[in-house]
């Protein structure tokens, strides 16, 4: 999904602000819209692969592997099949399997659904997609006659192949701009019209849905001359799934690393990481600034964990539970900046966490900002084994001086 | 002078009588921040923390001359709550609202550009910690005690970590003119660039702050306007050095993924357009210090 960043020099995916799903969603979405597709079906199991290839007409099938990243192909997630015993090998071979992509990072992703498409006989792949684009802060339609390929890599050795056309949000995707695409793609005139309904409708359903993106690779004139979208992704807007709701049912959190989805749910925002010092911090600016320090510092962060403002004992329980939920942390960090917070009440929110929960690592907190005072005090009063900081870079050597004495002791 | 407010400065409150909002307007009246009102629909006429009440911001404008306005309208209606500021000759904006739509900013930002720029209400945020003039006034979240009055001017796209700088200041002696939170959305009201415009023309400001973060072009442009149109020092913080490619840290717009975002890149840059890099964050106070004695 990162496949078009460099080729607009812009930022937009991710899996924790975004809202992704998978290939069949977005082509179920699409076909609403007037996108033309080859038949296929969704299976879970063998049997539906089978059933699904049946019905659909034709020699040769499709067992494409459903999960959140592109690159697919290269990982073997995608096996072109000439008979029904080959789509019931391919979906044994792909059902419950880890695939790695250069995009899923090593622990790869479940496929537990695949998708069953009639073959498409290709004449010609083009490229499509449409993006939020920050800088001038309008939708930006990408296209290229040079599809299906890495798009990154067609955008290094030949920018001149990539079409960018800009949407001005008031006015909205013009039809002389649709068959500029459309030339741009070298679709032939007998297909012009079509051409410029699929791309409308992408511009619709990316506007409609609030998808951040709209990714079509490759777009594609088959053999009978017609276009059809061999591959779609979408991906959307977190912040407005309140008023999607049809996309927010298509979540498939088997797609998303467990503590993240956990996180989620508490309502905290949490990315794991490689290392083992273990985050608790408050906004996001100074939780990448102490991620930073305890870099320097000579440590490796296990987390970036968010608590946000409000930072109720609650929710610091919880955000002690989900960061020692990773048995790889060694120590842990609480670095809290109180503004609308009070660090007194941050100070009963640590102490109440440490004392129902085991706590088998060392302990570093350091507070700043309102009631500061009445917070170290009320650390300290605990009795409880807990390593106290006063500066940001005393915080973080200290947290990287347990850790190592940890380590040590463990041999 | 200090930027954008000053002690004289009338403010509304949008989205007054709801429990955020009437927190924070308490927090600012007793900072000593002019509140001179706040809009709720549907609510005009009534009296709340011994204020006006009004429907439309339009009113607010017309009956209590507002000119500030600071929206904690929730996040599905905040977008309308800011073009209605614009609109009704509202001339800065604070948006603290969190987790609004990127399409409605997109919405918001084209409806500005609609306005002559002389016309054209500045807007800082959405998801932002607000602005503050220290000692002057107050028109945003920050514990205002960590602010000291100053010739420091501050631009930072985070919350906390502003607060970080402004209290290493502080343990110094040193002030702040005024300090601006833009916020961490992927479309967001102001630039660093726009607020350093400000800051450059501000004659007690001697010197600028810039927080940054990985992702997007906001810093280096900053940089280059730096280089080209500015008197005064800069000094920088990047945060970010360790944030793996292609992850969202918490702030919807620091993602690295493209070349020339990531910290290190954009640390680069700007040591080569001549910006003091404060090479950690626990050295931001001692980084100004520095300067400042250079003076």
């Amino acid at each position: 999904m990162r496949k078009c960043h460099r080729v607009v020099e812009t930022k937009t995916i991710d899996e924790v602000i975004e809202l992704n799903i998978h290939e069949y969603q977005a082509k179920e979405i699409l076909a609403d819209y007037g996108v033309k597709m080859a038949e296929g079906g969704i299976a879970h199991n063998t049997e539906e692969a089978v059933q699904r290839a049946r019905e659909i007409d034709g020699d040769v099938w499709v067992v494409k592997a459903q999960i959140h990243s592109g690159a697919r192909g290269k990982a073997g997630g995608i096996k072109v099949c000439k008979t029904h015993g080959e789509v019931e090998v391919a979906a044994e071979e792909l059902l419950g399997k880890k695939l790695v992509t250069h995009q899923t990072g090593p622990a790869g992703k479940m496929c537990s659904r695949l998708y069953i498409e009639a073959g498409t006989n290709i004449a010609k792949e083009m490229y499509l997609s449409f993006l939020i684009d920050r800088s001038t802060e309008r939708v930006i339609m990408v296209g290229s006659a040079q599809g299906g390929m890495d798009i990154e890599a067609l955008a290094e050795t030949d920018p001149d192949a990539i079409v960018k056309i800009y949407i001005e949000p008031a006015v909205g995707l013009q039809d002389f701009q649709a068959r500029k695409m459309a030339f741009a793609l070298g679709v032939d005139t007998s297909q012009l019209n079509h051409a410029v309904k699929t791309i409308k409708g992408c511009y619709r359903a990316l506007r409609d849905l609030d998808a951040n993106i709209l990714e079509i690779n490759p777009l594609v004139l088959t053999a009978n001359n017609e276009i059809i979208a061999l591959d779609a992704k979408m991906a959307f807007d977190e912040n407005a799934l309140f008023r999607r709701r049809r996309v927010a049912e298509l979540r498939d959190n088997s797609q998303v690393d467990t503590r993240e989805v956990a996180a989620a749910e508490a309502g905290l925002s949490y990315v794991g990481l490689d290392g083992d010092i273990g985050c608790m911090i408050n906004g996001a600016g100074l939780a990448m600034a102490t991620m930073d320090m305890i870099k320097l510092a000579g440590g490796e962060p296990a987390n970036f964990l968010d608590v946000g403002g409000g930072a109720s004992a609650e929710r610091t329980e919880k955000a002690f539970r989900l960061v020692l939920a990773d048995s790889g942390v060694k120590a842990m960090l609480v670095n809290i900046f109180a503004g609308i917070n009070r660090c007194d009440w941050i100070a009963e929110g640590v102490v109440q966490a440490v004392k129902n929960i085991d706590m088998k690592v060392p302990l570093v907190v350091r507070l700043s900002g309102t009631n500061v005072e009445e917070g170290r005090r009320i650390i300290a009063d605990s009795g409880l084994p807990i390593i106290t900081a006063d500066t940001l870079a005393d915080a973080a050597e200290k947290v990287v001086q347990a850790r190592n004495q940890l380590v040590a002791q463990e041999g | 002078m200090a930027i954008l407010i000053n002690e004289n400065t009338r403010i509304i409150v949008q989205g007054f009588t709801g429990k955020i909002g009437t927190f924070h307007a308490q927090e600012m009246i007793e900072y000593g921040s002019n509140v001179v009102g706040g809009v709720t629909p549907g609510k005009g006429g009534q009296t709340h923390l011994g204020l006006p009440v009004f429907n439309t911001v339009k009113e607010a404008v017309q009956q209590a001359g507002a000119e500030a306005s600071i929206v904690f309208v929730p996040p599905a209606f905040a977008s309308d709550s800011i073009m209605e500021a614009a609109d009704a000759g509202i001339k800065y904006c604070v948006s603290i609202t969190d987790g609004i739509p990127t399409q409605d900013m997109m919405t918001v930002k084209n409806f500005l550009r609609r306005f002559p720029e002389e016309k054209r209400m500045m807007l800082t945020g959405p998801n932002c910690s607000g602005t503050i003039s220290p000692g002057r006034s107050m028109l945003g979240i920050m514990p205002g005690h960590i602010y000291v009055r100053g010739n420091v001017g501050v631009v930072g796209r985070s919350g906390t970590l502003g607060y970080e700088a402004a209290d290493q200041m502080r343990l110094l002696g040193i002030g702040i003119s005024t300090s601006v939170g833009i916020g961490g959305d992927p479309i967001i009201g102001s630039s660093h660039r726009d607020v350093l415009e400000k800051l450059e023309e501000d004659p007690e400001t001697k010197v600028c702050v810039m927080i940054g973060e990985i992702g997007g072009p906001m810093e280096v442009e900053a940089g280059q306007f730096f280089k080209e149109n500015m008197s005064k020092p800069l000094v920088a913080y990047i945060a970010g050095l360790t944030a793996p490619e292609g992850r969202r840290m918490g702030h919807a717009g620091a993602i690295i993924s493209s070349a020339g975002e990531s910290a290190a890149e954009k640390v680069a840059t700007l040591k080569e357009l001549g910006v003091t890099i404060c090479p950690t964050p626990s050295l931001m106070g001692e980084t100004v210090a520095g300067v400042l004695a250079k003076m």
